[in-house]
């Protein structure tokens, strides 16, 4: 970063947009902070899951947007991760602040090991291959009574204080997570690793030829879309307090994560927050009015978004703007 | 400890077989539309619920169901191809998985609340014996199931091999393009392919009523067996999926002497990375379905 400042600041700056762009982050991260003093605590839920969605989406966004890899490994991580983080807190070996990290470590680690294999692989079986990998940890986890208290899932250790207090903790730390996601994102697709896994997007043998190394690449990006969702699961369990496999292995979240990129716009650094808003907001309207039918309702919904806005609902959106503007 | 391993090799032959007829469908769908059938595991279910109401409401044998079941079924495959999936047809896989899988979340929903996840039976009233041959036992009615398992295997080769219907599709898969210039309506193929994996999914739900105890949450496993039988042995042919039901049958129920009971479903998905890892075209995958 240090050489790019210092040839910046040799230019005259472009009329002011970095300190713009700056200030109105600031104000931002100041209001998401502020937001536990003023919503109940029935938001603040609302407010800390779709951090949670926003984080796993950043993070599946590195593999299946800016590289265009199928993954459907999200589940995989969120439950390693969410594994992780339990059985180190509930054997006291570590304290709550380094859960997330010590799930996205254990992540980062799988995802390296695995990695190098299955991402050779392409189309159909690279998503069969990423989707099995929650399979075999879900199997795992309910083989190993031993360590994982199998089928019965584990209790965490409640945090002491009261539910307010809880509440808010939760939420700042899925609120760093997510601005942890968000800035590396940002990074990311700023930076020559961005700029070579689009160019493997585009055309893998093409990206060799000019010197990409994209096996690197593409465990880097692999190891990306792991870590996040990882730390996410991580304070997931802290926060449900409860796991058990077949809850944080569920396909479902394998889903999710692709589904909250296709809604919010797929390879885009703001993509996955709008996604995860758009989602939300549609999951609790669901949760609320027709419970016996929640599955299915989230199907309906990803049927209809996949035949009929494949692009993102933000673009079709964007677009429905511009088209008025120009009028 | 050698008839132990004899009784096992028999039990994965036995449950092999139905592997085959489980993954049958799956492996045509893959191999000739590109979709990664995730609503192939409730189908399967669905025809075992068929099966299931036929022999509690009306005394038919679920030995016989596949005659009813494979018609129905592939009327809804065929619709469900002609009114949804023919749109998705030639998209990436994350489309085309995520559409199945939405697909599945509804048609899992409506069994769960139409038939509740109550694991139901078919319990016969005069209960099949058990033969015993060398001191391995074999359950008569799991013997059935896999010898029509394996008829139905027949049936689907040779529909696929001898019929026009068949070369048709075959013809698709090959080379679509060549295919509409020899007259082949396209989308129609594609229709009556989706509508065979259906048939075919109903028609192994209805042998496995006689075998499992039926649940909506069974569809999971089921389409976890048609996964790795696809990639073990090869998608692209009759042959890899026979190869890679019998594999499966008996990777499990021999690697389970090792490991304990609890961990079969592992051993399956285990393979099935190491195969992906090592050879990703199966053991004996080729390009084209035959």
């Amino acid at each position: 970063m240090t050489p790019r400042l210092s040839k910046a600041a040799g230019r005259p700056r472009p009329s002011g947009v970095p300190s713009w762009t700056l200030w109105l982050s600031l104000a931002g991260i100041a209001c998401l902070a502020a937001l536990p003093f003023v919503l109940d605590n029935y938001t603040m839920r609302l407010a800390t899951t779709i951090l949670m969605y926003g984080a796993m989406a950043w993070g599946w966004n590195f593999i299946g947007g800016y590289v265009g890899y199928p993954s459907f490994a999200t589940a995989a991580f969120f439950g390693l991760g969410a594994y992780t983080g339990a059985i180190l807190l509930t054997q006291k070996l570590i304290p709550f602040w380094l859960s997330p990290i010590s799930g996205a470590a254990a992540c980062i680690i799988l995802s390296i090991i695995v990695g190098a294999p299955i991402l050779r692989l392409r189309g159909h079986y690279f998503a069969v291959a990423s989707l099995s990998i929650g399979e075999v940890l879900r199997q795992m986890a309910t083989s190993w009574v031993g360590l994982t208290g199998g089928g019965m899932g584990i209790n965490l250790p409640p945090m002491t204080g009261s539910l307010t207090s809880e509440t808010r903790v939760f939420y700042y730390a899925m609120l760093i997570l997510a601005l942890v996601s968000f800035a590396v994102s940002v990074l990311v697709s700023r930076s020559r690793l961005g700029v070579a896994l689009r160019c493997i997007r585009q055309n893998e043998e093409a990206a060799t030829m000019i010197g990409i190394d994209a096996t690197r690449c593409k465990v880097i990006a692999f190891a990306l879309s792991a870590a996040l969702p990882g730390a996410a699961g991580a304070i997931y369990a802290s926060w449900i307090g409860y796991i058990e496999p077949s809850d944080v292995f569920d396909i479902l979240i394998a889903i999710k994560a692709p589904i909250i990129v296709l809604l919010g716009g797929v390879g885009t650094v703001f993509g996955p927050v709008l996604g995860a808003v758009v989602y939300l907001v549609f999951e609790e309207i669901v949760w609320s009015n027709l419970l016996q039918f929640h599955n299915a309702m989230l199907g309906v919904i990803v049927v209809v978004l996949v035949l009929f806005m494949p692009n993102g609902a933000v673009e079709l959106l964007q677009r429905r703007v511009r088209a008025e503007g120009a009028r | 400890m050698l008839s132990l391993i004899l009784q096992n090799l028999v039990n994965g032959l036995l449950l092999g077989g139905l592997y085959i007829c489980i993954a049958i469908g799956f492996s045509l769908v893959w191999g000739v539309l590109s979709i990664i059938n995730m609503i192939h595991g409730s189908m399967i279910v669905l025809g075992s619920y068929l099966a299931y109401y036929a022999f509690a409401s009306f005394g038919i044998s679920p030995f016989v169901a596949p005659l009813f079941v494979m018609p129905l079924m592939y009327g809804f495959g065929y619709g469900l191809q002609r009114g949804v999936l023919n749109r998705v047809v030639g998209r990436p896989v994350l489309i085309t998985l995520t559409l199945t899988f939405g697909l599945d979340l509804i048609l899992n929903n409506l069994m769960l609340a139409g038939f509740t996840a109550n694991f139901r039976r078919v319990v016969f009233e005069k209960p099949f014996a058990t033969l015993e041959i060398f001191n391995i036992i074999v359950p008569q009615e799991r013997l059935y199931a896999t010898i029509l398992a394996l008829l139905l295997t027949l049936v689907f080769y040779l529909l696929l091999n001898k019929s026009r219907i068949g070369r048709a599709i075959v013809a698709v898969r090959s080379d679509r393009d060549a295919a509409v210039l020899m007259g082949i309506n396209v989308p129609q193929i594609y229709a009556i392919t989706f509508g065979i994996g259906a048939a075919f999914a109903g028609a192994a739900g209805s042998l496995m009523s006689v075998v499992l105890p039926i649940s909506p949450v069974e569809s999971a496993s089921y389409l976890g067996k048609a996964f790795v039988v696809c990639v073990l042995g090869g998608l692209g042919n009759i042959i890899g999926v026979v190869f890679g039901g019998f594999a499966l049958g008996m990777i499990e129920n021999l690697g389970v002497m090792v490991t304990g009971p609890e961990y079969s479903a592992l051993i399956g998905f285990v393979a099935l990375l190491a195969v992906l890892a090592i050879k990703p075209t199966g053991i004996a995958g080729k390009r084209g379905f035959e």
